[in-house]
């Protein structure tokens, strides 16, 4: 090392045997990453964050349920019955959740034997609205105000669908459009804000959705209000600005799926492979060495806000122009905030973020099986969300419980 | 008119008033091994740290020092090996129970809460200031007041952390410590931050605390540092604890034992070879959002092929000075061209473009970002170029082909580049930063602290890319308040003081002249005052 010529990577003799300036960059392979990221520690808190939420689930069933509770009136003298009535609860109302989200054998009607479809149906807008939340956390907003921008999305949608009459296919492009553009704009002023006046983005999108939610029942009581009707209701979308169904009348199904999957594939690529995305991510990690190596942290708030606002607007079009078909006060329900969970469980990557969302769409398609089939209330699907948002948010729990260490990143102190 | 104390320790302590004596404790590291996944970090350590003793640890970048520190600490469990205090074997699950033993730790980023006073840091997490849970501030109070008294550390209990000096965090830090009655203290680079008159007080503290019967584990790259305080120097190299020395050994021989070959610690360089000026500073002007001039009306030029030293202690102007080149403040006043090219005003981005390198004074702060892999931020400001992306997308291949050629040119100590940067050594981060600004053409090279806590050997490779770069014609702009680094790289000096620029001097200057200039003298003036020591000297008010 004494003259400043470029080294060789091969190791000098002497020093092979230990930390030496060798390099093997890794085959980085898609493969790979995904396969790294699931065996990450982070990936197995958020599976161990399901499974101890759906345990604790189940105690709740097994308790609630009056089977288990005449059972154990004779524990003492069989306590074997009480362990049969526990695991037959159980088992009866995760069997129906399970039956439910996927495949029921038992079901008469196709639609009821393949629930695997309804989750998929469920599981769009949470992809989309989870990839707006996911893309901004990785920039280091928080975007609580996914929920806001679904109902731009689903406004602009809306009225683009019942005010325009265009031809078969350019109807829906449009619409699509104006979705991402309702939800881009709500999206873009908590950025703008942010960038221009440091506004926390938390306080800023949370007020955002409140006058989202007003502003759409406003709409809806006035010019978007379906004349027909005395609710506060939008007349039904015509049929050129609706998503065609995938899987024909039977299915709920629609091509918003197909259209959640290249938004997976087009925030993989963005926030991976993107000059952009490195700025994002930068940025998110560490703003003043992004401000020093020349990325200008504010134009990287506005934008990624509009980008996170379009994604979440685009879950609005999944609601008003695939499931729903026409645009109410309700619209986003209660996507916009699932969809924080659903990032956070997908540990915001994209992938993680589809996969976090299909198992929420499963427990919402499977949720209302299990309330028929098994007698089990529906509020234990959300006790179960719940819990999981809970040991997501509190992963030293979950450490200690399974005794994982913590992977520690204090390689920098000095 | 703020006069920094350049004579030496001027003020010495008061006696402690009634020394409170620690018992002493014996630690000892036997067969100490700490691996991350591959990577052997520590390799069967054994290691005596006998009471009251300074024990220092000397070691390249990514020898372990750290990994082992963090070990005795609780904050890494070893993957085999014993720690026994007093003869007998202990297990720490996580620092409390160091803490807990007597072990105590200051890191070279503090753990402070800067909106927290002194007195809420001390108590915060101290178990032992509370009774019953509730936080007894005032018992805590007097504490700090009596530590502060016994080694004359000059701490308000009340005032706010992050309104005081580094120096005085520090403190803040040891105090922490010692209120949890550790008996063994280990300061992991504490001078990289400090200036050289916190240095020396620091180094006073550590006689203090030494003859009170604590016993201090020091790391320091800066061999001077290490033969003033300690009482024993063992070696680390590569993981393996290769020798002890002597603190009387000669400087040479400690660092050639580091490293494992000669360094030589004197850099060789061509006289300069000054070329037409492109970089001019005129009249600048820089005001902080308090409306403080923070940089005074300074004018100065450097030519291709020199070196242009700027030295003061810190908080000197030269952080705003640096920061304003780069385009990164506000308020400023004045013009700065690179090639005729006005920079004032323009952003960071095209003050790189224009071919500026820039090292931050701060790598973990402004030059790295921490969960990026070592090849991403060997591009961090280079990711928009050709061959690393191409119609917006990142090209990884191109990527990893430059941080294998980086790494080994730099000899960054790590297993793949694909690793995050954080969990380098902190002299190897500091040869990322280095690797990435050095490794394009350059306009203008412009490095604060180029070589904080790099160790010596790649001192002496890093001093030389530098001069290489200035011998390739590069006019270079060197921050640093380590008066040595500054005397052993510039062709001329430039002194800032209180935001003013003191002078330009020749690079061969005196320490005494670059000393009075830095403590608030004009050239003129410390000229004079060194011809007649005894003359008073005559001075507007400032
Ligand atoms: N958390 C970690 N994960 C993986 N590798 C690590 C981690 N922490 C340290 N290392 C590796 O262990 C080795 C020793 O690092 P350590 O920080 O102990 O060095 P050091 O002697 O303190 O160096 P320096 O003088 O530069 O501070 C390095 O190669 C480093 O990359
Ligand atoms: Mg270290």
């Amino acid at each position: 090392m004494t003259d400043p010529a470029p080294r060789t990577t091969e190791p000098a003799p002497e020093q092979a045997p230990l930390p030496a300036p060798t390099t093997r960059p890794r085959q980085d392979g898609e493969g790979g990453r995904v396969v790294r990221e699931i065996l990450s520690g982070n990936a197995v808190i958020s599976v161990l964050a399901v499974i101890v939420a759906l345990i604790i689930g189940a105690i709740l069933i097994a308790v609630t349920d009056p089977r288990v509770g005449s059972a154990a009136g004779y524990f003492f003298a069989s306590p074997g019955a009480t362990v049969n009535a526990i695991w037959a609860s159980v088992s009866d109302a995760y069997g129906a959740l399970l039956r439910g989200a996927t495949y029921d054998p038992g079901a008469r009607t196709w639609q009821g034997k393949l629930g695997i479809f309804e989750t998929l149906t469920f599981a769009t807008p949470l992809i989309l609205a989870g990839l707006s939340v996911t893309l901004a956390f990785r920039t280091g907003l928080f975007n609580i105000g996914a929920q806001g921008q679904i109902i731009l999305g689903a406004t602009f949608a809306g009225a683009a669908g019942f005010f325009l009459d265009l031809p078969v296919g350019l109807h829906l492009v449009v619409v699509i459009l104006a979705g991402a553009l309702g939800g881009a704009l709500w999206g873009g002023i908590a950025g703008v804000l942010k960038a221009k006046t440091g506004a926390h983005e938390v306080i800023v999108t949370i007020m955002l959705n409140y006058i989202a939610a007003a502003l759409v029942l406003y709409l809806l009581k006035n010019q978007l209000k379906d004349p027909n009707s005395t609710n506060p209701v939008s007349p039904k979308m015509p049929d050129n600005a609706l998503y065609p169904l995938l899987l024909g009348p039977n299915f709920r199904l629609h091509a918003g799926f197909i259209l959640a999957i290249a938004a997976v594939l087009a925030v993989g690529w963005l926030l991976n492979r993107s000059t952009l995305g490195f700025e994002y991510r930068a940025i998110g990690t560490n703003p003043l060495a992004a401000r020093t190596a020349g990325m200008i942290v504010s134009r990287g708030y506005i934008t990624v806000m509009l980008i996170a606002g379009a994604l979440a607007g685009l879950a609005g079009t999944a609601q008003v122009a695939g499931t729903e078909k026409s645009l109410d006060a309700e619209v986003a329900g209660s996507i916009g905030f699932d969809a924080i969970t659903v990032a956070l469980l997908g540990r915001s990557t994209p992938w993680g973020t589809f996969f976090a969302a299909l198992l929420f769409g499963a427990f919402k398609a499977g949720g209302t099986s299990m309330a028929v089939n098994a007698d089990v209330s529906i509020d234990i699907v959300a006790v179960v969300q719940s819990l999981i948002v809970l040991f997501i948010a509190a992963p030293p729990l979950i450490r200690s419980m399974f005794r994982i260490r913590a992977v520690r990143r204090e390689g920098a102190s000095a | 008119m703020r006069r920094a104390g350049i004579a030496g320790p001027a003020h010495r302590r008061p006696p402690a008033p009634t020394p409170r004596w620690v018992e002493s404790l014996k630690l000892e590291l036997k067969g100490i091994t700490k691996s991350f996944g591959a990577l052997v970090a520590n390799d069967h350590i054994d290691l005596v740290v006998e009471p009251g003793q300074i024990h220092s640890l000397l070691g390249e970048n990514g020898a372990g020092k750290s990994t082992l520190m963090n070990v005795l600490y609780g904050l890494h469990q070893p993957t085999s090996g014993e720690i026994h205090v007093d003869g007998s074997a202990v297990a720490f699950a996580g620092p409390a129970d160091a803490m807990a033993v007597g072990i105590g730790m200051v890191h070279q980023h503090f753990m402070l809460v800067p909106v927290f006073t002194v007195a809420e840091n001390v108590a915060l997490g101290n178990e032992s200031t509370g009774r019953g849970g509730i936080l007894d501030l005032d018992a805590t109070r007097r504490r700090i007041r009596e530590i502060s008294a016994q080694f004359g550390f000059d701490v308000d209990p009340d005032a706010l952390v992050g309104e005081l000096p580094v120096g005085v965090q520090q403190r803040v830090e040891i105090i922490k410590a010692l209120a949890r009655e550790a008996k063994v203290l280990i300061l992991d680079e504490p001078t990289a931050v400090l200036t050289p008159q916190e240095t020396d007080e620091l180094m006073d503290i550590m006689r203090q605390l030494k003859a009170n019967g604590t016993s201090i584990v020091f790391i320091s790259h800066k061999l001077r540092e290490v033969k003033a305080v300690s009482d024993k120097i063992t070696v680390i190299r590569r993981g393996k604890v290769v020798g002890t020395a002597d603190p009387s050994a000669p400087t040479t021989e400690l660092a050639s034992m580091m490293v494992g070959r000669s360094v030589s610690l004197t850099l060789e360089k061509s006289a300069a070879e000054p070329g037409e000026t492109t970089f001019a500073v005129t009249n600048l002007t820089v005001t902080n959002d308090a409306g403080q001039r923070v940089v005074d009306d300074v004018t100065f030029a450097v030519s291709r092929g020199e070196i242009l030293g700027i030295a003061g202690v810190q908080g000197n102007g030269q952080t705003e000075l640096a920061e304003a080149v780069l385009g990164l403040r506000r308020h400023v006043r004045g013009s700065i061209t690179l090639g005729g090219t006005e920079l004032v005003g323009r952003s960071v981005r095209e003050v790189l473009d224009a071919g500026v390198g820039y090292v931050p004074e701060d790598r973990q702060d402004d030059g790295l970002v921490g969960g990026f892999s070592i090849a991403e931020n060997l591009v961090l400001d280079l990711y928009k170029q050709r061959p690393f992306s191409r119609r917006a997308t990142l090209d990884r291949a191109a990527i990893a082909a430059n941080a294998a050629a980086k790494v080994a040119e730099f000899d960054v100590r790590t297993l793949s580049a694909a690793d995050p940067v954080a969990t380098l050594s902190g002299g190897n981060q500091q040869k990322v930063v280095l690797a990435r600004e050095l490794s394009r053409p350059l306009k203008l090279f412009l490095a604060s602290q180029p070589t904080r806590g790099v160790d010596v050997g790649s001192i002496e490779f890093l001093h030389k890319r530098i001069v290489a770069e200035r011998d390739a014609g590069t006019p270079v702009l060197i921050v640093s308040t380590e008066l040595d680094e500054v005397l052993e790289l510039s062709d001329r000096i430039a002194v800032l003081f209180a935001g003013k620029l003191m002078g330009v001097v020749p690079g061969k200057s005196s320490r005494e002249l670059l000393g009075l200039m830095m403590a608030g003298l004009t050239v003129d003036e410390a000229r004079a005052h060194l011809d007649h020591p005894d003359a008073t000297i005559e001075r507007e008010p400032a």
